[in-house]
């Protein structure tokens, strides 16, 4: 059975990947000029700037299909908090370095997956989009495992706070895989990835990867923040995107 | 040499493409050699500048010494005969 969709369908579901990607990158810019050496200080600008350009992509995408003339800058830098579509996991504050490993384990684990099925998206523009970005994802995931695992099984202070940074982001990570209305059809479509297939992956990405480190997977408790998909946001996300604006929104049209 | 608590230095090298050889490019800090090899990837090849990344301690480097340098050096400086223009090739030679 093949579901009609529409280009506003594929408008939202590519401004929901974008919005993660780009509010993620801003987070891992934060790190510049702040992380505890200067060759990860570069590794985490480097990862946040390939998630700029994909959710350059994506925004741009968004924007063409939706058809009202609002290109990339317009949808990042002219939308208010609540017309934000991200997860709230990408907009949680940066903390120090063991929690921006453990969100980026988390997000990249996921991101691999989502990308590898797009590439195969019945969306030519997406499954192109999909296409590049993989080759990058694959990096990141390898560079949170790698950090994952020198914090988790490393000295007694950096293990308790790799478990406790894991701890506190683990409840975010459900939002990820949740499904409505508007999804179902496009999975239906094959333009989507399938939430469900993308939440297997993801289990079998990363418990082995914290049982590698000598952590413990965390539990999945009552508390599962949701939301974002529809604009309800933490106050972290207004601060940041106060941040991330105020330049274009003051000086409109700014340029280099 | 490196400090306590300090992250050994390592010394990096870059192929910029098959066929060329790798060309020392700069060094850095990193923990152990799998992540001098990342981290040379993110602060070294950002412009495609490699195909290849070699990591060397920088402590298993032994160099020259620069207090040597005229016992080491200066002998070869008027030794024209060791480079092959030196020698005036006969006519008829061919495929040279």
């Amino acid at each position: 059975m093949s579901a009609t969709v529409t280009d506003q369908d594929v408008a939202i579901y590519a401004l929901r990947l974008g919005d993660d990607a780009l509010v993620l990158s801003h987070r891992l810019a934060e790190w510049a000029a702040s992380a505890p050496e200067i060759e990860e200080d570069i590794a985490l600008t480097n990862i946040g700037l390939d998630l700029l350009g994909q959710a350059r992509n994506l925004l741009t995408l968004a924007g063409a299909r939706e058809g009202e003339g609002r290109d990339e800058d317009a949808l990042a830098f002219g939308r208010n908090e609540r017309e934000f579509s991200n997860v709230q996991l990408v907009e949680q504050p940066r903390g120090d370095f063991a929690a921006t490993i453990a969100r980026q384990l988390l997000f990249s684990v996921y991101q691999l997956p989502l990308y590898a099925e797009l590439t195969g998206s019945a969306d030519e523009d997406l499954a192109a989009i999909a296409a590049k970005a993989v080759k990058e994802v694959r990096y990141h995931r390898d560079h949170a495992a790698g950090w994952l695992l020198r914090l988790g099984d490393g000295t007694e202070e950096s293990s308790r706070r790799m478990q406790d940074a894991l701890d506190r982001i683990w409840p975010f990570h459900h939002e990820l895989f949740e499904t409505d209305e508007l999804l179902d059809r496009l999975v239906a479509a094959g333009v989507a990835a399938d939430p469900q297939v993308l939440h297997r992956s993801w289990l079998d990405g990363v418990v082995p990867l914290v049982e590698q480190a000598t952590l413990r997977v965390p539990e999945d408790g009552m508390r599962r923040p949701t939301g974002g998909r529809a604009g309800r946001h933490g106050e972290a996300l207004g601060h940041m995107l106060a941040e991330m604006q105020w330049l274009h929104r003051s000086e409109p049209g700014a340029r280099w | 040499m490196s400090q306590p608590g300090e992250w050994p230095l390592w010394e990096v090298f870059i192929r910029a493409k098959r066929g060329l050889s790798h060309q020392h490019v700069g060094s850095l800090h990193a923990a152990d050699a799998e992540t001098a090899v990342r981290n040379a990837r993110d602060v070294y090849t950002r412009r495609q500048e490699g195909v290849s990344i070699w990591v060397v301690p920088a402590a298993d480097i032994t160099a020259s010494s620069p207090d040597e340098k005229d016992a080491f050096f200066d002998p070869a400086a008027d030794k024209a005969y060791r480079h092959p223009t030196f020698y005036e090739i006969p006519e008829g030679v061919q495929h040279i």
